[in-house]
């Protein structure tokens, strides 16, 4: 028989009163805007990258629609080259730098290394006004007037030539980059200095080792890229001749500069997503990863290296055929930690008891997507290849399956897996399911035509084709429908889920985690006991027993 | 103040302010030397040598943590990666 | 030694961790600063590389007297920073913030020296554009180097000049436990002096006699 219950109130979120967490504590716009805790930062960040998500996604369907007709009827060329760089723009800097690190590394980091907050809470929220403030005059150079040199503001057409608000973007993304350097210095300190009891490197989460390296790339990289930019605006500002052959300059200096910082950046974007997919695979798979210390080794490696291969995108710029011996060759390098860590993905899989969640769909479809990409790089880091297939559709292709295929479902593998922990709430998993199903097919769709187009020759950045194109452009555009939609439908499911989603219990996943073994969502001071680890990561079954043999037990990292 | 607090907060900043002072006097009259030799290297070697003082001794690095000395080192090593592919590109075209 | 007691911020729980922690930062931080400058010295050093004749003609105009005294000038400003550092620690209040306003003091003295040799420099037509002195390749270049070198100099000097003022800002029975906020300070301070001893040698130093 059940009691009937009175009605009760509840707060925004249909919190329960009397039940407290990082949400609950202040409740008031300042509470907020002026806090120093970690899990909020990260939620204002996300508020930030989603916004600036669906732009980049508005610049990108307009790219499609445009690119349906050879003719370019929509757009002129001037308004064309406006619109992918809007897209490049915003999508590197203002989106896939930032989306992981930010969100899930503020939120998740200290958590799962057993810390109370990072290292410099206030310099936290800091980096997060800084992002704000490059976002906004990014924002408005982008949208009143437009910049029309690609997201790659090669010089001299930046510098000398270009009638576009060059010089209010790159003092909006250099304002932006020290947001990347703040928390890149945070990270690394709290991963050196706020490890819990017990918490030895060796037994720290790969989320956590993830966050530790690509800290390490936006510390030493993005310094870099904002004095590259300080260049090409006091050379197009104040006339001081850099760049400028005529005085002297060299064009290819400037593309030494800004690769230096962009090649790095990519591997940003992506060892992130690896440290998610790590996560994720080993708890849906309930088995250890495979090769913890490879897939250490493997992310340090991609870390140094990444900073020694920034020529292969100067290949045919004219540079000397010795520096793209060495450049090439070190690319070919730098395959081989991506590989192990798919290998080592795919062992953590085998005689696992695979739950096909939303978050391993997601993580699943990273491994397969990124692979390709991968897999196509080193096509593009063979000098005789690359000079047929550079800055046509090949390369487009490549890095969307890496960064869009790769980094964005690593994003959406994280968002899902975390969103119990970080609101408290269970989202609809069939809806999940669903979407990130529709996800893979429509990215496949979208791009991989893609590839085909670039191999047949048509350029990037380009919006007048060739007849014989169209064909591939236009399933390409009506794979990108399908794909806008998997994009979309998370929005509503999601925010669904925050007012009538089903309550969350501490570990909904099973997880070995120590974020795991707090509440959903967690206190301000995120634990409500000292941390005191005893054990390796990823527990899932007990040593020297196959899954078939033991019940769903696992060891934690707490007592 | 006791003797052994004014060498540390005084005299050892003083020595080498001193020092500092020296080099720089050094690099102005070398540069001037009328056929001195390799004057790049040497200008350059002795704003290294100062910038090590610096360093050392006002920043304390001989003093701290490891982990501190290791991270000073970080940028001017990576640095030297963006110096030394540069100029392999332009040493050979 | 022990340490002294410490204002401790969110999160540390002991002075000595803070103190580990903001100058591990503070040196990443000052790292990023290496790679900053260091792209700059690259662009330095391949317009010497490539157009060294012009290029050494173009800086034999820089003002020796103007760059020596300045580089005096800020290298005794770090003296007194490193002072005034390691007297807050010992808790000797008057001497660090006579040392500290010494600072500020000269720092300002470097800015208004700048201030006299970018005037004279002006003078002398050697602002890259249509009236710059000399039409040979990489003169200007040397120039453009300048101009850029020594106003981002300047400016994170003029940062510098308010970070250190903090320090002023902070009462007197409050400074001997903001210790760790003086190490910081005089971090950074002596970031800005060993980007101008580097530069020193780059600007005023080429092409003599």
């Amino acid at each position: 028989m059940t009691v009937a219950q009175p009605p009760h109130e509840t707060t925004l979120l249909g919190r329960d009163l009397g039940e407290e967490s990082y949400l609950t504590d202040g409740t008031t716009l300042m509470s907020w805007l002026g806090t120093t805790d970690h899990k909020r930062i990260a939620i204002l960040y996300a508020v930030g990258i989603t916004f600036f998500f669906f732009l980049g996604g508005a610049a990108a369907t307009l790219i499609r629609l445009e690119l349906i007709s050879p003719a370019g009827r929509m757009l002129t060329n001037d308004e064309y080259n406006r619109t992918f760089t809007l897209h490049g723009i915003i999508m590197v800097w203002f989106f896939l730098v930032p989306s992981i690190p930010t969100t899930m590394g503020n939120f998740v980091l200290p958590m799962c290394i057993g810390a109370r907050e990072v290292a410099f809470p206030r310099i936290n929220l800091f980096s997060w006004y800084l992002f704000v403030v490059g976002g906004l005059l990014t924002f408005f150079a982008l949208l009143f007037g437009g910049v029309d040199t690609g997201w790659t503001f090669y010089t001299p057409f930046s510098t000398n030539y270009s009638n576009s608000n060059v010089l209010l973007a790159a003092a909006g993304i250099f304002v932006t980059g020290f947001s990347s350097i703040a928390t890149g210095i945070n990270f690394i300190t709290t991963i050196h200095m706020l490890r819990a009891k017990g918490m030895t490197w060796m037994r720290l989460p790969l989320f956590a080792w993830a966050m530790y390296a690509v800290s390490l790339v936006m510390v030493l990289a993005t310094p870099v890229l904002a004095i590259t930019l300080l260049l090409v605006f006091v050379e197009r500002a104040f006339g001081l001749p850099i760049f400028d052959p005529r005085f002297g300059g060299d064009p290819i200096l400037f593309q030494h500069l800004f690769w230096f910082y962009s090649h790095p950046a990519v591997y940003i974007m992506v060892l992130p997503a690896m440290g998610v997919v790590s996560e994720v695979i080993a708890c849906e798979a309930r088995r250890r990863v495979f090769g913890y210390e490879f897939m250490v080794y493997a992310m340090l490696m991609i870390a140094v290296v990444g900073f020694m291969v920034w020529g292969h995108h100067m290949f045919v710029s004219g540079e000397s055929q010795f520096a793209n011996l060495v450049f090439s060759f070190l690319s070919f390098v730098i395959a081989v930690p991506s590989a192990i860590k798919v290998f080592n993905w795919t062992g953590t899989l085998y005689r696992g008891q695979i739950r096909f969640s939303a978050p391993m769909l997601y993580a699943l479809g990273f491994v397969g997507l990124f692979t390709i990409g991968g897999l196509t790089g080193l096509f593009l880091a063979s000098v005789p290849l690359d000079i047929d297939l550079t800055d046509t559709y090949f390369v487009v292709a490549h890095f969307h399956y890496i960064m869009v295929g790769g980094s964005v479902s690593a994003f959406f593998a994280g968002l899902h897996f975390w969103w119990p922990k970080i609101t408290g709430r269970l989202y609809p998993e069939r809806f999940a399911q669903f979407a990130a199903i529709t996800m893979f097919f429509g990215f496949n769709f979208t791009f991989f035509p893609q590839f085909i187009l670039g191999i047949e020759g048509m350029p990037r950045r380009y919006h007048l084709y060739p007849q014989q194109f169209q064909a591939l452009n236009v399933t390409s555009s009506l794979g990108a429908v399908v794909l806008a939609f998997a994009y979309l439908f998370p929005l509503f499911y999601l925010a669904w889920s925050l007012f009538r989603g089903e309550r969350a219990p501490n570990n909904p996943w099973d997880a070995t985690g120590l974020e795991w073994q707090t509440r959903s969502p967690p206190p301000t001071r995120n634990f409500d006991f000292d941390p005191d680890v005893r054990a390796a990561p990823y527990g899932y079954h007990p040593e020297h027993n196959a899954p078939h043999e033991v019940s769903q037990t696992h060891e934690p990292q707490t007592p | 103040m006791k003797p052994e607090t004014r060498r540390r907060v005084i005299l050892a900043p003083l020595a080498t302010w001193a020092g500092l002072m020296v080099l720089l006097a050094v690099t102005a009259l070398y540069a001037y030397l009328p056929s001195a030799p390799i004057k790049p290297e040497v200008s350059l070697a002795i704003g290294i040598a100062k910038a090590l003082l610096i360093a050392l001794f006002f920043m304390q690095l001989r003093k701290n943590a490891s982990l501190i000395r290791l991270a000073s080192m970080a940028g001017l090593v990576w640095a030297s990666f963006l110096f030394m592919l540069t100029f392999a590109d332009l040493l050979t075209r | 030694m022990t340490q002294p007691p410490a204002i401790l911020n969110e999160p540390w729980r002991t002075p000595e961790r803070q103190q580990v922690a903001m100058q591990f930062g503070i040196w990443l931080f000052l790292a990023t600063e290496a790679l900053f400058f260091g792209g700059l010295f690259l662009f330095y050093a391949v317009s010497r590389f490539t157009d060294s004749a012009g290029f050494e003609i173009g800086a034999r105009e820089a003002d020796i007297w103007f760059g020596t005294a300045n580089t005096a000038v800020l290298m005794t400003s770090s003296l007194t920073m490193a002072i005034g550092e390691r007297a807050t620690k010992e808790g000797l209040v008057p001497l660090a913030r006579l040392m500290v306003m010494a600072t500020l003091a000269l720092g300002a003295t470097f800015l208004v020296v700048k201030g006299f040799e970018y005037r004279s420099d002006i003078e002398k037509h050697l602002v890259p554009g249509p009236a710059f002195k000399y039409a040979i390749r990489g003169a200007a270049q040397f120039w453009a180097f300048y101009w850029t070198a020594t106003v981002v100099h300047a400016i994170h000097l003029t940062v510098g000049l308010g970070i250190v003022s903090r320090l002023l800002f902070i009462s007197k029975e409050d400074l001997p436990e903001r210790w760790t906020t003086a190490i910081g300070t005089a971090l950074y301070w002596h970031l800005v002096d060993i980007v101008w001893v580097i530069l020193y040698p780059l600007l005023y130093l080429v092409g003599r006699p």
